[in-house]
């Protein structure tokens, strides 16, 4: 167990930078998880955590301890890697013990352990088999036993959950975040699938082209997103944005949709005395749809009512924009009807028009600011740069 | 990739009958087309040698079993003396060539570095350069160096003919072994050397071994180089070469039975030890 600090970390491959000038600091017994699309970063950032990868600037420090130019071996490290990586030429019981025969543990000693760790991932009855001899779950759960065998200060998976099946994964996912939060290790996760970060992670760190774009819990990062990327990455359907132009009318801000009427502003949205052209960023499910009787600030038609059991999912066109709204499933709603929709005006995000970046006064300092003491994420100028500042 | 062929329906099982009939008749013929010549080399070095010449055409089970043959090859001037010098350059080209290949191949494998490609090119480029154009130049330099006639001299040139196979079927065995199980390994308490010797050289072994016969084979083969670089000295080809114009057809016979005997023991061997290793092999 220990703090994992990363300074300014920058990595290289030719002229690409594949990790631009992070800086993160894990504490001890987090579960982080590093999530953004397929190539932004995430993965080399994990490697050069665990020494894989030699990075060009920055620092590295694992228990305050600087292993910025250290091998993996001398890291305390344990990695589980996306294939797996189990040795198809040793059996299981052999495979787990590797790391501990590496540290010249005794015969005793790595019986034990490796007894212990196959007891935690429920493999205990495969430990005379090749790995050729078990399955694709099977495979995951050696490679996590491996890792865990070695009692690391820092644990590191790259996208352990991906190559299993729908099923599998959604119960591996569940078993994984179980046994983790009983080890209390801290651990990086790094995975591209917004679902698994949300549901595993202590905090979420969402990567974009090799930058941090936002650090925080996951529940924060939902409703405040710090810009319009995080916003439609995460979540299911994605974060709505409407374009709107904000006035001021009688002292107070109006937001005003084109063609399809006008979104009540909260007071202490820190918009008084602006005016010109915002993002308005909303959440489906903060959305409500009534039908039309006149007078109603806001209206749009309907496009189309997906039933998905649980809930609705409806596509609305309002002015010129389409946004998705999530309804309870007995709400019956006609294609091209016109509706009144309701926008609750204080899960609103505001963001920039043009940098697409959140405002940076957010005064909806909701649930999430109470969990743990974790402050929400500061916004740096205009860039989408955003660092978390800690305790 | 093995020849499960899965369809999932139940037509499928004609589908597959009849595409593992096609592999067999095709396996079958392959192995005939091989087999034949082989066969026919070993029943005529194994009938006596007044039947061997007078009889036509040739029976398929030979009436009578007769060493005379064989026993007139191997007691005819220096025909022993050849096959332990042929065995002896086998080895040692075996043993040269994985020392510089395998490292080679490893390279092209793992590293990306500059000109790679280039060198890829250059490695077989030197198959390409016909050893009769060398043959003189090379006799000469041999000639002087004083390595001419030598078990060694005949090796450094079948080195230099294996090199560029050994290094390419060692660069390829070395890709096919994933390189994040090297990375595990690192990880779990390995110096890159260690996690090389560990992991990477028992996975890559079958494939290496391959390497190796098959650079044993080339020497045990080659008649060109060993004719010019030896005289008095001869590798088994060399030696038999020289008196091929001279001798009876059963000396042939025989003589090209004691050259296959090796190379087919020796692969069927080691092929059951291959396919055993490499059934353990996940991918």
């Amino acid at each position: 167990m220990a703090e994992i600090r990363l300074e300014g970390v920058t990595k290289l491959f030719k002229q690409v930078r594949a990790v631009d000038d992070v800086s993160l600091t894990i504490s001890e017994g987090e579960f982080m998880v590093l999530l953004g699309p397929s190539g932004c970063g995430k993965t080399t950032l994990l490697r050069s955590v665990a020494g894989l990868e030699q990075i060009d600037a920055g620092r590295v420090l694992i228990g305050g301890r600087d292993v910025t130019y250290l091998p993996p071996r001398k890291r305390n490290i344990a990695m589980v890697f996306q294939s797996y990586a189990v040795f198809p030429h040793m059996t299981v019981f052999d495979n787990i013990a590797f790391g501990l025969r590496m540290r010249k543990a005794s015969r005793a000693e790595i019986r034990r352990r490796v007894q212990e760790a196959a007891e935690l991932l429920h493999i205990e009855g495969l430990l005379d088999r090749y790995p050729s001899q078990t399955s694709g779950g099977q495979r995951q759960r050696i490679a996590v036993a491996r890792a865990l065998a070695m009692q690391p200060q820092v644990l590191l998976m790259d996208e352990p959950l991906s190559n299993l099946d729908a099923l599998l994964r959604l119960e591996a996912r569940a078993e994984l975040k179980r046994l983790l939060s009983e080890i209390g290790s801290t651990t990086i996760y790094v995975t591209h699938d917004q679902v698994e970060a949300m549901s595993m992670g202590d905090r979420v760190a969402v990567m974009r082209a090799g930058k941090l774009v936002q650090v925080d819990e996951p529940l924060a990062i939902y409703d405040r997103p710090a810009d319009r990327f995080v916003g439609g990455f995460i979540g299911n359907p994605p974060m709505n944005f409407l374009p709107v132009t904000v006035s001021q009318r009688d002292g107070a801000a109006v937001a005003t949709v084109a063609d399809a009427g006008e979104v009540r502003v909260d007071a202490r949205d820190g918009l008084a005395g602006r005016s010109g052209p915002l993002l308005l960023g909303i959440r489906a499910e903060n959305i409500e749809i009534a039908p039309l009787r006149g007078g109603e600030a806001l209206h749009g038609r309907v496009l189309v009512v997906e039933p998905l059991g649980s809930h609705n999912l409806v596509t609305l066109r309002v002015g010129g924009e389409l946004l998705k709204a999530i309804t309870r499933p007995d709400e019956h709603l006609d294609p091209d009807q016109e509706v009144a929709i309701t926008i609750d005006s204080e899960r609103i995000r505001w963001l920039d028009a043009r940098s697409e970046v959140a405002l940076a006064h957010d005064v909806h300092a909701g649930p999430g600011a109470g969990m743990g003491g974790v402050t929400s994420a500061e916004l740096e100028g205009a860039g989408d740069q955003v660092e978390r500042s800690l305790e | 990739m093995t020849g499960s062929i899965q369809t999932g329906q139940r037509p499928g099982r004609l589908r597959r009958q009849v595409g593992r009939t096609l592999t067999y008749v095709v396996a079958t013929t392959l192995a005939v087309f091989v087999l034949a010549p082989i066969y026919f080399i070993a029943i005529s070095a194994l009938t006596p040698p007044e039947i061997a010449l007078s009889e036509y055409p040739r029976r398929l089970v030979p009436a009578e079993v007769s060493f005379d043959t064989i026993r007139f090859f191997l007691e005819a001037q220096g025909v022993v003396d050849a096959f332990w010098r042929s065995v002896w350059v086998g080895v040692i080209t075996l043993v040269l060539s994985l020392a510089i290949g395998a490292p080679a191949g490893y390279a092209i494998a793992r590293y990306v570095f500059r000109g790679k490609e280039l060198y890829r090119l250059l490695v077989l480029s030197t198959r390409a350069f016909p050893v009769v154009i060398l043959a003189i130049p090379l006799a000469v330099t041999y000639i002087r160096l004083g390595i001419n006639d030598s078990i060694i001299g005949v090796s450094l040139m079948h080195t230099a003919l294996a090199l560029p196979f050994a290094i390419l079927i060692t660069s390829s065995v070395f890709i096919s072994v994933p390189r994040e199980l090297e990375e595990a390994a690192q990880t779990l308490g390995c110096h890159p050397v260690q996690a090389f010797l560990r992991v990477s050289l028992p996975l890559a072994l079958p494939g290496l071994a391959a390497a190796a016969i098959f650079t044993w084979v080339i020497s045990w083969n080659d008649v060109f180089a060993a004719s010019i670089l030896t005289l008095r000295e001869p590798t088994l080809p060399a030696r038999v070469l020289t008196s091929l114009t001279q001798s009876r057809i059963t000396f042939q016979f025989a003589a090209g039975f004691i050259m296959l005997i090796p190379s087919v023991v020796v692969i069927f061997f080691i092929r059951r030890y291959l396919l055993g290793l490499w059934g353990r092999v996940v991918k």
